[in-house]
């Protein structure tokens, strides 16, 4: 078990070393002139040419690119990831602001897309070949191939301007301070990205939970309830379900990367001020430090995601579990 | 046999969805005669359809994008009609030819970077299965590291680096999606290496060259042609997603993506059919290369088809 968990830290060291500098890299190459980008146009244009060098010197333009990586990682293990140009704060702050409404969205959709998504894989499996699996699959398989945002903008025109059920964005009513807000407001604004969000996640652990039915349906253990008289959905019950339910859980763990690439989309849509949303706004605006920062962020967030994972094949496979021991 | 296929489909990864479908045994024997019977040619016609659908699309793209961009002010926001099917827009521009023109943007931007993803799939691959112990580490190591980071955050990374535009979204795309097509390249080519007619061929005197070509590829080509049709979908998807959130096509250029982003403004207005349309018509090319890639596993796969 130590051994598992020191592995697992090295990893995880390693992986956020070589994200962060590729991460760096790539926004360090960006054909974006870091002055210009930070004084603005109209001001770039204004400002004398010794400024400009001063400027250019502060930014450290001139400055070779290990360099920079090497303060900019020397402060990131200090926890200063620098300054947003944008949101004109800490980037450590404008993450764990935006952190905790992208992970009230993300956390409700991966929990009602894997509820609704294990119900619909067991209720295809179950009837295998009906039109009810038919549906699911049909389903599914349409699923795969819809644009999460397009599907985001066909809920805002049903929902938000024909029926005027939901409200047209934002996370909070515009207008209110931001003491005002009850949870109610936070929730009815909630509602609709995260729906869209669970629709699109339902595809994937919905056809997984369908095969592992069928699996068990077949399994011997499984005749032979049905042989002692228990019905199909009884023998489901009692023997299958556990046997469903870990594998199902563990895929949604897995899932956490497409997740959060999909609340990117849908916080674009709804104009949802979450983490994704930053990020866009980052990447448009030439924010390099903020930029970095979240993409830092999401990878140690789906390095959660994948190690729970990892941890719960174990649980599910004692196969696996040996062999972790043995390696 | 359902054991067979069911192992070949984990050693690909199955991390695609449509593995999923190609997992999926029905019990053969049973089927009734009649409904077997020309399957393999019906399979072939629906995979020659797919692809000659999307080769109008593209042609007719091409051919309307300059009507595309015509504005006209004395038509603008029109609702659909039976002139113009899927309205107009706030500059009179009809959004049947925006979406013709958008779509076949899609398509050539996804074939690029298709393609140039499947190369570096193909190398990664062979590498992997070929170069040692080490090599190996080092690409799953590699692998690990672009699944690490969820894709859209690493596509906008790759577009902001490259200064956005058309090469920002197809770079970035072609430098995403290699990861799973080498993971079957991979796993086919260390099946093959294992398997006794490469044996044989080395005893007989083969050169590794010659073993690579005469054994090799005739076997991981048919898997490398299924894998590279069925990254198109995904590609497609990410270049109008990028695009939509503006960091790839540029907005002058007709792309789904930009007409998609461009509705967001006049959605509360109600013209939902700036929005719907055009998504639908990119759902329906995504489903025709999704069509085309499972007919041809069908087709050339023997695992699936059977199905």
């Amino acid at each position: 078990m130590g051994n598992f968990i020191l592995r697992n830290i090295a990893k995880f060291v390693l992986l956020m070393i070589a994200v962060s500098m590729v991460t760096f890299v790539l926004v360090s190459i960006s054909p974006v002139d870091p002055v210009q980008a930070n004084v603005g146009q109209t001001a770039y244009i204004n400002m004398s040419e010794a400024k400009r060098a001063q400027l250019a010197e502060y930014w450290g333009v001139n400055t070779p690119l290990w360099e920079r990586y090497a303060n900019w990682f020397g402060d990131l293990l200090h926890g200063d990831l620098g300054t947003s140009l944008r949101f004109n704060a800490p980037v450590a702050d404008v993450i764990a602001t935006r952190a905790v409404n992208s992970l009230a969205l993300m956390a409700t959709a991966w929990v009602v897309s894997g509820v609704l998504g294990f119900a619909l894989g067991v209720l295809a499996g179950a009837n295998r070949g009906r039109i009810v699996d038919r549906v699911v699959k049909g389903y599914c398989f349409l699923l795969a191939s819809v644009p999460t945002f397009w599907l985001g903008l066909v809920f805002l025109i049903v929902f938000s301007v024909w029926l005027g059920w939901f409200p047209f964005g934002f996370s909070v009513p515009i207008g209110v301070s931001a003491a005002d807000v009850t949870l109610a407001d936070a929730l009815h604004h909630l509602a609709l990205p995260a729906l869209t969000l669970s629709v699109v996640g339902v595809a994937n652990i919905a056809l997984h939970t369908r095969e592992k039915t069928i699996d068990v349906l077949e399994s011997d253990y499984v005749r032979f309830a049905r042989a002692r008289g228990l019905s199909t959905w009884g023998a489901l019950r009692h023997h299958g379900l556990r046997n469903l339910a870990l594998p199902a859980l563990t895929l949604q763990f897995a899932s956490i990367s497409e997740i959060f690439g999909g609340s990117v989309l849908v916080e674009q849509v709804f104009s949802y001020p979450g983490l994704g949303q930053a990020a866009v706004t980052a990447g448009l605006g030439g924010d390099v430090a903020l930029l970095a920062g979240i993409a830092l962020f999401s990878a140690a967030f789906v390095f959660g995601g994948n190690l729970i994972a990892n941890m719960l094949y174990g649980v599910v496979d004692p196969r696996i579990r040996k062999g972790e021991a043995h390696a | 046999m359902p054991e067979d296929a069911k192992s070949a489909n984990a050693l690909k990864g199955g991390s695609s969805l449509l593995g999923h479908f190609a997992g999926d045994l029905a019990p053969v024997l049973y089927r009734p005669r009649k409904a077997r019977v020309a399957n393999r040619k019906l399979t072939l016609a629906a995979f020659v359809v797919a692809v000659a659908a999307l080769a109008a699309v593209v042609v007719a793209g091409v051919a309307v994008t300059d009507a595309a961009t015509a504005t006209d002010f004395s038509i603008k926001n029109l609702a659909p009609s039976l002139q113009h099917p899927f309205g107009t827009d706030w500059m009179g521009r009809d959004m049947l030819l925006r979406t013709l023109a958008g779509l076949s943007t899609s398509v050539l931007v996804g074939l690029l970077a298709a393609g140039v993803s499947s190369v570096i799939a193909l190398i990664m691959g062979a590498v992997a299965a070929l170069g040692g112990k080490k090599a190996d580490a080092v690409v799953t190591w590699l692998i690990d590291l672009m699944m690490g980071v969820p894709h859209i955050v690493l596509l906008i990374l790759i577009s902001f680096a490259l200064g956005k535009g058309f090469w920002g979204v197809t770079i970035g795309v072609a430098v995403t999606h290699w990861p799973s097509l080498a993971r079957v390249v991979r796993a086919e080519i260390l099946q093959c290496k294992q398997s006794a007619f490469v044996a044989a061929a080395r005893k007989l005197g083969q050169g590794p060259a010659s073993i690579a070509a005469k054994h090799m590829m005739p076997y991981v080509l048919p898997q490398f042609l299924v894998g590279l049709i069925l990254l198109f979908p995904h590609a497609i998807l990410h270049e109008a997603a990028v695009t939509f959130l503006g960091f790839g096509l540029p907005p002058e250029q007709p792309a789904i993506g930009v007409i998609l982003s461009e509705s967001m403004g006049y959605l509360s207005a109600g013209m939902w059919w700036l929005a719907v349309f055009p998504g639908l018509a990119l759902i329906a090319t995504v489903l025709l290369f999704d069509a085309a890639g499972s007919n041809l596993r069908k087709l050339i796969d023997p695992h699936s088809s059977q199905e």
